[in-house]
């Protein structure tokens, strides 16, 4: 037997633990190098953690997510310095509020997608805090660095932590734990206490579920993990299972999804791009950006239903329902709660309706597949009330 | 004939001129839940050594070898409805075909049970 694992990025120094690697080891989990780092893939079983996290709460590990701290002497300063990078409106989020973005090339190819959020306290105006992808860290400050003007100050946190907590109780078992964040609306975020420790929470996530992600000193993560596991809803969900989640969700992972050569039009993210930046652009690849947005795209990514049981992963050819190729899967699974094969890809322009008829060729072998809406499994973000 | 074991972790027995071949347990740990399984069809020729069959887990795809050289008799449909038959009883319920031998098989290199362990506990 031989196993063919979709492929990540090597690193050849030594891998990287986060704080909490003996709390995984602890827990039995099992540990494999993810960009750079030592990361618990699964503790019980990806199918167990992914059901678990829709019907209850899950706890993820994700402090190998780069989070960087931008400062200059005001709000509209940092604002516009981020802006020239990413197609965004960063002037107009409120206070307290988070926006999704991503780092654009020439282009409009995508450096690395990211979240971005304005503090709450007016007094902290003139910051914005980013979370950017474990594997892009290092490029994305990089490539920040090299452009912002001298006035804005770049600085990775990589004295916190990051854990996720994600389900439909995640809200309350926060509240459980001494944290009032019920009424946050869906990316807002703040300080709180949880559990007598001070967080930065932000009610966000990466599996379609409510949840949150909490931003912690290194020092005090080992005690907020302990304490949110304490909570009888919550069991500690592996990569493994983000992934299956993040897919049934209909999210982007970079490197696979989207990368330099696409686009957020052909990705579906020009949700993203607020209406005063289409007119004004000003960010990288902006040419191309509003020509796709007015004539649409070439090619989209789509939701995809293989019919029957195989999985279709990442690589494998799209075919027309005459049998000409069409396009590539980008990522590709079994969906838990779907109980069956999902995948997104893209593929030309004209094929991209729901319920459009394609084939995959999987082994060798042609697969009958439809195109689908995104998301497989409905968001359920709390919008407010 | 006592039960033998692949370095690729497939495990065999032989009967007369018929062999039943699975993964171990080890291997359905390391895959972790599985959720497909794609069979051989009977009367398919498989190599010692060739790809036979593909298991699939919630994370990936793995290739499965046929220890020994042969023709396809039975798949074991079970798996089709019930992949995770792979999990609970890997070897037992969840073997994955038959294959009638061509000739004397091949099998000095295969290992015994306790050659096995040893072989998975140094992993």
């Amino acid at each position: 037997m031989s196993t063919t694992a979709p492929s990540e990025p090597t690193h050849a120094q030594e891998p990287l633990t986060t704080s909490l690697f003996d709390a995984h080891k602890a827990l039995g989990a099992r540990m494999v190098p993810f960009a750079g780092y030592l990361m618990p893939v699964q503790y019980e079983g990806i199918l167990a953690e992914h059901l678990h996290t829709r019907s209850a709460a899950g706890l993820f590990d994700v402090s190998h997510m780069g989070q960087v701290v931008l400062a200059g002497s005001d709000h509209a300063t940092v604002a516009d310095a981020l802006e020239a990078l990413v197609p965004a409106d960063i002037r107009d989020l409120k206070h307290g509020a988070q926006r999704y973005t991503q780092l654009l090339d020439t282009d409009g190819g995508i450096l690395d997608d990211l979240m971005v959020h304005r503090p709450a306290d007016p007094a902290l105006d003139g910051t914005l805090m980013l979370v950017v992808n474990a594997a892009n860290k290092a490029a994305d400050i990089a490539h920040m660095k090299a452009r912002l003007p001298e006035v804005v100050r770049l600085t990775l946190q990589d004295d916190r932590a990051l854990l996720a907590l994600q389900g439909p109780v995640a809200a309350t078992v926060l509240a459980r734990a001494g944290a009032d964040v019920a009424a946050w609306p869906f990316m807002t975020a703040g300080p709180v206490t949880v559990a007598g420790i001070s967080v930065h929470a932000s009610r966000s996530g990466y599996t379609g579920e409510d949840g949150f992600e909490l931003s912690v000193a290194n020092d005090q993560a080992a005690a907020l993990w302990t304490a949110l596991l304490d909570d009888p809803d919550v069991k500690p969900i592996g990569l493994g299972a983000r992934d299956s989640l993040r897919l049934e969700a209909g999210l982007c992972l970079h490197g696979h999804d989207i990368d330099t050569g696409t686009t957020p039009v052909e990705a579906g993210l020009a949700w993203s791009i607020q209406k005063r930046r289409r007119q004004e652009g000003g960010f990288p690849g902006h040419h191309v950006i509003a020509e796709q947005i007015a004539n649409g795209p070439p090619r989209r990514r789509v939701g995809i239903r293989p019919e029957g049981r195989a999985p279709a992963r990442e690589g494998v050819e799209i075919l027309s329902h005459d049998g000409l190729p069409i396009g590539t899967v980008t990522s590709g699974g079994f969906g838990p709660t779907v109980n069956g094969p999902i995948a997104m890809g893209y593929v030309a322009a004209p094929h991209a309706a729901p319920g459009t008829r394609i084939g995959l060729m999987v082994r060798g072998k042609l697969m009958p597949a439809e195109v689908v809406a995104l998301p497989f499994v409905p968001a359920r973000f709390y919008r407010g009330t | 004939m006592a039960r033998l074991y692949t370095k690729d972790h497939e495990w065999i027995d032989v009967a007369g001129s018929i062999a039943t071949v699975g993964i171990t347990d080890y291997a359905q740990a390391q895959l972790g839940d599985v959720v497909f399984v794609e069979l051989p069809d009977a009367g398919r020729a498989v190599t010692k050594g060739g790809d036979a069959a593909v298991v699939e887990s919630v994370k990936a795809a793995s290739d499965v070898f046929s220890p020994v050289d042969g023709t396809v008799t039975e798949a074991n449909q079970a798996l089709a409805d019930t992949p995770a038959l792979v999990n609970e009883a890997p070897e037992g319920d969840g073997w994955f075909f038959k294959v009638e031998l061509s000739g004397d098989a091949d099998l000095a290199d295969l290992m015994d049970a306790a050659a096995y362990k040893a072989y998975t506990d140094a992993l």
